[in-house]
């Protein structure tokens, strides 16, 4: 849910339901290193509440679509990540096994 | 006298940062009182008076990341993550803990139990066994939802220890799988059950098939991690007679379905001697070291030279930098994108698709993002 106001698109703070730390860090994270973004945080209201409050400001672009475009930085960077991962454990148990063959490379 | 701006000096070179501040930017160091430096500078103009452009480029960043698994085991995964912010790592961390879902024991059925362990003990200690069910393959089951073949795991458990014999011990493996869903029988009025004789019995799950039927799941699919886990004692004359229904949860519900034993992540240490330590005082700095990371080595001319040979093994204890001087001549730092990522399974899935399924779930997470701002 987004609270802002109508006439300047370019602040506002988000609200994320049954969130935590785990999303707005990363979220902040990728907002931060947007040259676009002049002030971004978060916050969890009360420890007790499933849910953060991300503001952020910009230099004029819509906050939503600043998010929205560090969200998809977010990914892509996730998929890497994976995707690197999982390269690295094949090629760990190719060369592991290759180890327990005794096979001189 | 002309007034000279700072940045227009000639030894202030633009566009890149001075190597003081560089490694202020990528290092985290450790003095003998506190670190110092731990912050990650995340802001994109952090760094715009001197030129550089602190921004996220991901390209650079595909470019840089790299993995590495130094250690894979059937249940543990030791792997270094180069080039990624804590942020990302410790999301990783949180969401291993506590957001991949398992199975874990959730309601527990006593038709009996005369043992000294009280019922709801019993049923905590049974929720706490991990079980080897690959959780994707289940639902979860809500509020509402009656207990079927896709969403509950049954197990029995009876015992009994006779008058006359000594004490047993009720250990994990005599949990029995029950495939075809729970055994125990609905108490329902005797005018209904009159009217459907014929058809099965009404259990405590619904389940329309035998879950050994299913093809996702083969026959030793679905078994218990240990088979060594003390559940109860009993004494003679003693019976323990229940049914423990499993269903798929998360670790921030309750632990006992949290994946992992533990998750954890270290920044790489780095050691770097500031001059030659030589001879007397390189054998006093080995010394010092409780876990080794300096050896000796001959430099000729019946000089020795300490040097660093096992960084990573550093706890960064900073025993090496107590005492006088030391720490003119040792510098311990940690690198801030360099994570020593480290994964122990609790047994329903082996740790490198945990961590898969973890980076699956952030994905997922930002796509509920995307899809509710659009």
């Amino acid at each position: 849910m987004e609270h802002g106001s109508i006439k300047d698109s370019s602040s506002s703070t988000f609200s994320f339901a049954d969130e935590d730390h785990t999303l707005a860090n990363s979220v902040r994270f990728a907002l931060n290193q947007d040259p676009r973004v002049t002030f971004c945080g978060y916050s969890i209201p009360h420890p007790a509440d499933a849910l953060v409050n991300i503001r952020v400001q910009t230099t004029g672009a819509p906050a939503s679509e600043v998010l929205k475009d560090a969200v998809q930085d977010l990914m892509v960077m996730c998929q890497h990540v994976r995707d690197t991962f999982d390269k690295a454990v094949v090629d760990s148990k190719v060369s592991g096994s290759v180890k327990a063959m005794k096979i001189k490379p | 006298m002309p007034t000279v701006s700072p940045l227009e000096m000639d030894d202030v070179p633009m566009g890149q940062l001075p190597p003081h501040i560089q490694l202020q930017r990528t290092r985290v160091f450790c003095a003998s009182d506190a670190p110092t430096q731990t912050e990650n500078i995340q802001y994109s103009g952090a760094y715009a008076s001197m030129g550089v452009d602190n921004s996220f480029r991901l390209d650079d960043f595909v470019k840089n990341f790299r993995v590495e698994v130094v250690r894979l085991d059937e249940d543990d995964i030791e792997f270094d993550m180069i080039g990624i912010d804590a942020a990302l790592a410790n999301a990783f961390r949180r969401i291993l803990i506590a957001e991949v879902p398992t199975m874990a024991i959730e309601k527990v059925l006593f038709a009996n139990n005369t043992s000294v362990i009280p019922d709801e003990v019993l049923a905590h200690r049974l929720g706490l066994i991990p079980i080897k069910a690959d959780p994707r393959l289940f639902e979860y089951m809500s509020e509402n939802d009656t207990p079927n073949e896709k969403n509950t795991i049954v197990f029995k458990l009876h015992v009994q220890c006779k008058r006359g014999d000594p004490r047993i011990t009720v250990k994990s493996d005599q949990l029995e799988w029950l495939p075809n869903g729970s055994e125990f029988q609905l108490v329902t009025d005797n005018s209904t059950s009159n009217s459907n004789s014929n058809s099965k019995p009404k259990t405590y799950t619904s389940f329309s098939r035998s879950q050994t039927s299913l093809p996702e799941f083969s026959e030793d699919s679905i078994a218990l991690k240990h088979n060594d886990i003390t559940i109860a004692k009993l004494g003679p004359g003693q019976e323990i007679e229940l049914e423990a229904h499993a269903v798929k949860g998360v670790g921030k519900t309750h632990a006992k379905w949290s994946p992992v034993a533990t998750a954890w992540y270290r920044m790489l240490p780095e050691v770097v001697l500031l001059e030659n330590v030589e001879d007397e005082k390189a054998e006093e700095l080995v010394k010092k070291c409780p876990v080794n990371v300096f050896d000796i080595e001959d430099v000729g001319e019946g000089k020795r030279r300490a040097t660093v040979a096992r960084p990573r093994a550093c706890t960064l204890c900073r025993e090496c930098i107590r005492g006088d001087d030391w720490e003119n001549r040792v510098a311990l730092r940690r690198v801030k994108n360099h994570f020593i990522f480290t994964i122990e399974s609790s047994g329903a899935l082996p740790p490198e698709v945990l961590f898969t399924e973890a980076v699956k779930v952030l994905e997922s997470k930002c796509e509920q993002v995307i899809s509710d701002l659009s």
